[in-house]
């Protein structure tokens, strides 16, 4: 799956923390710690990590924990910090670093569990550094010299082979393979190197936000269209759907004709899908 | 002295307007003299309907004859008020997703978020589709209509050159605010990337940033989910992305989705340079592999189904996932992970074909959601058939093993020792039987 040319193509994670969608205890965020999945099936103990934001966050060693099953069993993971506070903005310390480290793949979650998890961070980092971003990989399939052919997750569970070249932005779907677990010995030996000689700006465009915690959204009511009372009652206690069409009397064959055109007429079975399975 | 006989039927009867023989003991008139000579008034009776068909009185002494209720305006459904805009102040764009090339829920949800922000300010609305001609679009909502089929392709996924044709769009008509559907991995990508270049130009200053899972818009504030159980609340940014049901859809109005020509498109997408991000098209999934939940296409088997050896080559033929009823996997015929309905998967099909279930409650209530549903069972009087959109009552078995010899591939084929054998039918089977166990 890795040819030698990804050994020359250092490949970075974005990580950040996460919270447990039910007890809301810090941790892995599941996207950003699939894509580290990602990343040591590609690169192996070569993949470095990413991280803005605070140093004492306890998420940061649950990924340095994952450096395990890998050829080399005495390695460690590697993670670089790049100091800020909550209200600073990560893209350009991003930004600058990633067009330092001469890194040609980032991997990352599509979207952050913590803070405004707009999933936009991908987007403004591949616009400044002028990269190109595909977002939704679901595996990574090839890595050549100047491409990458990946799966992209569609809706419905159907996947699309794209085309993509290096060097890229990808970001990772929830649909990818389940990440491996975080091993305490790992987690103990990765090291957090400190990035030190960047500042960090303010971001601006959050100064006037209001934070309130997450309101239940409020269910879509059956609205029914009529001044008239009578016809507001009639809807109301009529039988949520009519019934649909009901065939008896039929041959096994008569029906599988019906079953068949009814199919087609929906354009649930189209003649290409049952061509195509006959060639081989 | 005569005394007053009353009918307490005839009485019930009139005081409910829904008996269906309310009409024939009505009274004509709106005022009587009640049994003890008291003048009753029936305020049901008198005034006439308004435009709207609500009743309306009027007190002002002018005689007013209400008309019987059949023959209003109402019943023959509502109708809807055509809205031009002629000279709009600005624009409001719209980029509808359009799955399968028609408007979904969640396009006239943003229609209607749209009609929100335009209305008492004379936006109009504009959608913008990269496919050629979108049924609908009047009704959902837009006042223009730009199409720019003809410089991107719609079919296949070209995230950068359909960026362009929004970036020249912006250039041309520059709008108040782009709506997209907050959708991975179509207007979800399309709008945060069209944010990413527009935060670039630094003209739009702080409002420039996106708002993302955009479910509300009130009072000139937009609402949007952030992470970690929090919302935002913030002022209306330039582009929003909104989630499903951000917005009631347009149910009164009608619009005239008048086309607009944007002539910049052209030329500013040909000199695109190299090319990022190209589409090898669609991968066949095998359908099996598909969860449950996500499969668009379900063939399901219940206690009807005998032969499950023919059901799974049906599913195969068919391309489509392999769904249970609890009975069925109660009796080991299925995995307990196929499943559907309130203990086992909720799913979302668009079509789903249940074969031999008669639709318990609990089944009915996992397929739910799905679009179509195609029942195929014996028994004419089950929940399954009265859910359903095509009901065929006939053997299940049967009927399956037919659509397989239909479509070019029976199951007798598959075997080799079956065809040469033919005689021996019965054994042929049990050794299928093994061969699927």
């Amino acid at each position: 799956m890795t040819p030698p040319d990804a050994a020359a193509c250092p490949v970075v994670a974005l990580v950040s923390s996460g919270r447990h969608p039910v007890s809301g205890r810090p941790g892995r965020a599941r996207e950003d710690a699939r894509a580290v999945e990602m990343g040591l099936t590609l690169a192996g103990a070569r993949l470095q990590l990413v991280h803005a934001g605070n140093a004492e966050e306890p998420a940061l060693r649950d990924y340095l924990g994952m450096y395990h099953g890998l050829d080399d069993s005495a390695v460690q993971g590697e993670l670089a910090l790049l100091p800020m506070t909550p209200a600073d903005d990560a893209v350009p310390l991003l930004a600058t670093w990633l067009a330092e480290s001469g890194c040609q793949l980032v991997l990352a979650g599509q979207r952050a569990e913590c803070g405004e998890g707009s999933g936009l961070l991908p987007y403004l980092l591949a616009e400044r550094l002028g990269w190109t971003i595909v977002s939704g990989a679901a595996t990574i399939e090839r890595v050549d010299v100047d491409r990458v052919t990946l799966l992209q997750v569609l809706p419905q569970g159907q996947r699309r082979r794209l085309e993509v070249s290096l060097p890229c932005l990808i970001t990772v779907d929830t649909l990818a393979p389940p990440p491996r677990q975080s091993a305490f010995g790992p987690a103990r030996r990765g090291r957090i190197q400190v990035v030190d000689g960047l500042t960090a700006e303010e971001d601006s465009a959050s100064g006037e936000w209001r934070w309130q915690p997450a309101r239940a959204r409020p269910k879509r009511l059956k609205i029914v269209k009529s001044g008239n009372a009578r016809d507001r009652f009639r809807a109301a206690a009529a039988r949520s759907s009519a019934g649909g069409q009901v065939l008896t009397d039929l041959t096994p064959e008569q029906a599988a004709d019906r079953l068949i055109a009814y199919l087609r007429e929906e354009k649930i079975l189209s003649e290409e899908k049952i061509l195509g399975d006959e060639m081989p | 002295m005569n005394v007053r006989r009353i009918d307490p039927y005839a009485e019930r009867i009139r005081r409910n307007r829904l008996h269906p023989r309310h009409q024939e003991f009505a009274r004509p008139a709106w005022r009587w003299a009640g049994p003890n000579g008291v003048t009753r008034i029936d305020p049901h009776a008198i005034g006439a309907l308004g435009p709207n068909g609500i009743r309306r009185i009027d007190r002002s002494g002018a005689v007013v004859e209400t008309q019987p209720l059949a023959s209003s305006p109402i019943e023959s459904g509502p109708s809807r008020r055509m809205v031009v805009i002629d000279d709009p102040a600005g624009f409001v764009m719209v980029v509808p997703e359009c799955p399968e090339g028609r408007l979904s829920d969640h396009d006239r949800d943003l229609f209607g978020l749209a009609r929100q922000l335009a209305d008492g300010q004379t936006l109009a609305v504009t959608a913008v589709t990269f496919q050629g001609a979108v049924a609908g679009l009047e009704e959902a909502g837009a006042d223009r209509w730009i199409d720019l089929s003809a410089t991107v392709d719609g079919d296949t996924h070209d995230p950068e050159s359909r960026l362009a044709a929004l970036v020249s769009v912006e250039a041309a008509m520059s709008p108040r605010h782009w709506l997209f559907a907050d959708s991975f991995p179509g207007g979800g990508d399309l709008g945060r990337r069209l944010a990413a270049r527009l935060s670039r130009s630094s003209s739009h200053g702080a409002n420039a940033r996106a708002a993302t899972r955009v479910w509300q818009v009130a009072e000139g504030l937009a609402l949007s989910r952030a992470g970690d159980r929090q919302d935002i609340q913030r002022e209306l940014p330039r582009i929003l992305l909104a989630l499903p049901e951000c917005a009631k859809p347009v149910s009164e109005t009608r619009h005239e989705a008048r086309p607009v020509s944007i002539d910049a498109a052209g030329s500013k997408t040909s000199d695109m340079t190299a090319v990022g991000v190209v589409d090898l098209g669609r991968v066949a999934v095998d359908p099996q592999q598909i969860p449950l939940s996500q499969a668009p296409f379900i063939l399901s088997g219940g206690r009807g189904v005998g032969d499950w050896a023919g059901f799974h080559h049906a599913a195969e033929v068919l391309g489509a996932s392999e769904g249970a009823s609890r009975v069925a996997v109660d009796d080991g015929n299925m995995p307990r992970a196929r499943q559907v309905g309130a203990t086992g998967t909720f799913v979302f099909a668009s079509c789903y074909i249940a074969v031999g279930i008669s639709g318990a409650v609990q089944h009915l209530q996992g397929i739910a959601k799905c679009q179509r549903v195609v029942a195929i069972n014996r028994d004419p009087g089950c929940d399954m058939v009265k859910r359903a959109d095509l009901a065929l009552i006939a053997d299940g078995d049967a009927v399956l093993a037919a659509v397989c010899e239909r479509l070019g591939k029976p199951r007798a084929a598959e075997p080799s020792e079956a065809v040469s054998e033919a005689g021996s039918g019965a054994l042929s089977k049990e050794e299928r039987y093994h061969d699927a166990a």
